[in-house]
């Protein structure tokens, strides 16, 4: 459990734009090494594509999407707090950022189904 | 009922309390205080240390939130205990109190306050004006922009709650923290302060403004409704733009 003086909504963003980046940096070997087969083997790219198609697969891939967006919002929240004229709506700020990143992910969802 | 009840605040009987006792590797007493209306933590503190032990060690001065000197961790939280309300803490009759985070426990409540003030003077929050005694005051109209710009991060009591409450202190030992940086923000909205580079250059060093997260910890915290996040970040602006102007 958090403890008490950690419970806000800063540091919830804090926490979910760290978790985030790690898991995104996590991801990142995976990406390049299914991009390599693309270039060298075609046939494990075709199987690999195959297996994308599955539905748990592409939840995942949604939930990495939703990640992604998180990420990215959550960073452009902190460049916003730090270098525009300050506001007192974090708590709008914040809930903004998860929002896009649900959205992005309902996208996402939505092209592929 | 009790006569001292009054109805936003249900008295009851008794409070169990848990108090650190010893050094930084002490255990928690637990004391059993009677409740009273309007009662304090630093009420509870008192009680204790003059009815069950009196070699409670635990500070305080002012007793009206003016002096910063009675911040303890009240049930996980750092607080001002002088001005915290026991029922606006606990709901159940239980407080458990500490002392502050992040800084070295000398005894019981009671902190080693140096490391915090040591690192107002790394960020460098002191003065340097460049008028002798012989010249006229200074006048500043109060209306003035630059007046009303200061006004953002003044007000500080020195009470370190900031301090306990910020991650990145516990994180990285040398960062200077959300106190020391809000009182450099406020040296530079001073029209008076004649050496503003200094403050910056000092800020913008390792251990400075740049290491803050802005999880605002600080903010959420601060009994006097200071935003150290704020001038943290403005202190980044303003860092940025002198490193920028002068190569
Ligand atoms: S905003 Fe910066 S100074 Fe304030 S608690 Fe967070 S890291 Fe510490
Ligand atoms: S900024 Fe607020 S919390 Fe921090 S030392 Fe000053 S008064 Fe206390
Ligand atoms: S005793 Fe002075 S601020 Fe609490």
């Amino acid at each position: 459990m958090l403890r008490p003086s950690r419970q806000h909504a800063g540091y919830w963003a804090f926490l979910l734009h760290r978790l985030s980046g790690l898991a995104l940096a996590v991801f990142l070997p995976a990406h390049f090494l299914v991009l390599g087969l693309a270039l060298e083997r075609q046939a494990a790219l075709d199987q690999f594509l195959h297996w994308t198609e599955l539905a748990p697969v592409k939840l995942a891939e949604t939930l990495l999407v939703c990640l992604l967006t998180l990420h990215l919002a959550g960073g452009l929240r902190l460049l916003a707090l730090e270098f525009l004229p300050w506001t007192e709506r974090h708590k709008a700020l914040i809930t903004a950022a998860f929002g896009v990143s649900l959205f992005g992910g309902l996208l996402f969802l939505l092209n592929t189904a | 009922m009790a006569e001292d009840s009054s109805p936003d605040d249900a008295v009851q009987p008794e409070l169990q309390v848990d108090v650190w006792r010893g050094g930084a590797q002490g255990q928690y007493q637990r004391f059993t205080v009677p409740r009273s209306a309007n009662q304090t933590v630093l009420d509870v503190v008192t009680w204790i240390q003059r009815h069950r032990d009196a070699s409670l060690a635990y500070r305080f001065a002012c007793r009206v939130g003016m002096c910063g000197s009675c911040a303890m961790t009240v049930n996980g939280r750092p607080k001002w205990t002088c001005r915290t309300h026991v029922r606006t803490v606990t709901r159940d009759r239980y407080l458990q109190i500490g002392p502050l985070r992040n800084l070295p426990v000398l005894r019981d409540l009671a902190t080693d306050m140096a490391p915090f003030f040591d690192k107002w003077q790394a960020a460098q929050g002191r003065f340097s004006g460049s008028h002798s005694r012989r010249d006229p005051l200074a006048v500043i109209p109060p209306q003035s922009h630059e007046r009303q710009a200061a006004d953002a991060a003044i007000e500080c009591i020195n009470c370190a709650v900031c301090y306990a409450a910020c991650d990145v202190v516990q994180w990285q030992p040398d960062y200077v923290g959300p106190a020391a940086l809000n009182r450099a923000w406020a040296g530079c909205n001073d029209v008076r302060e004649a050496d503003r580079g200094r403050i910056l250059r000092a800020v913008a060093s390792d251990g400075g403004c740049y290491s803050c997260h802005s999880q605002q910890g600080c903010a959420q915290h601060c009994p006097v409704g200071l935003n150290p996040t704020r001038s943290i970040a403005a202190l980044k602006r303003a860092a940025l733009a002198s490193l920028s102007s002068h190569g």
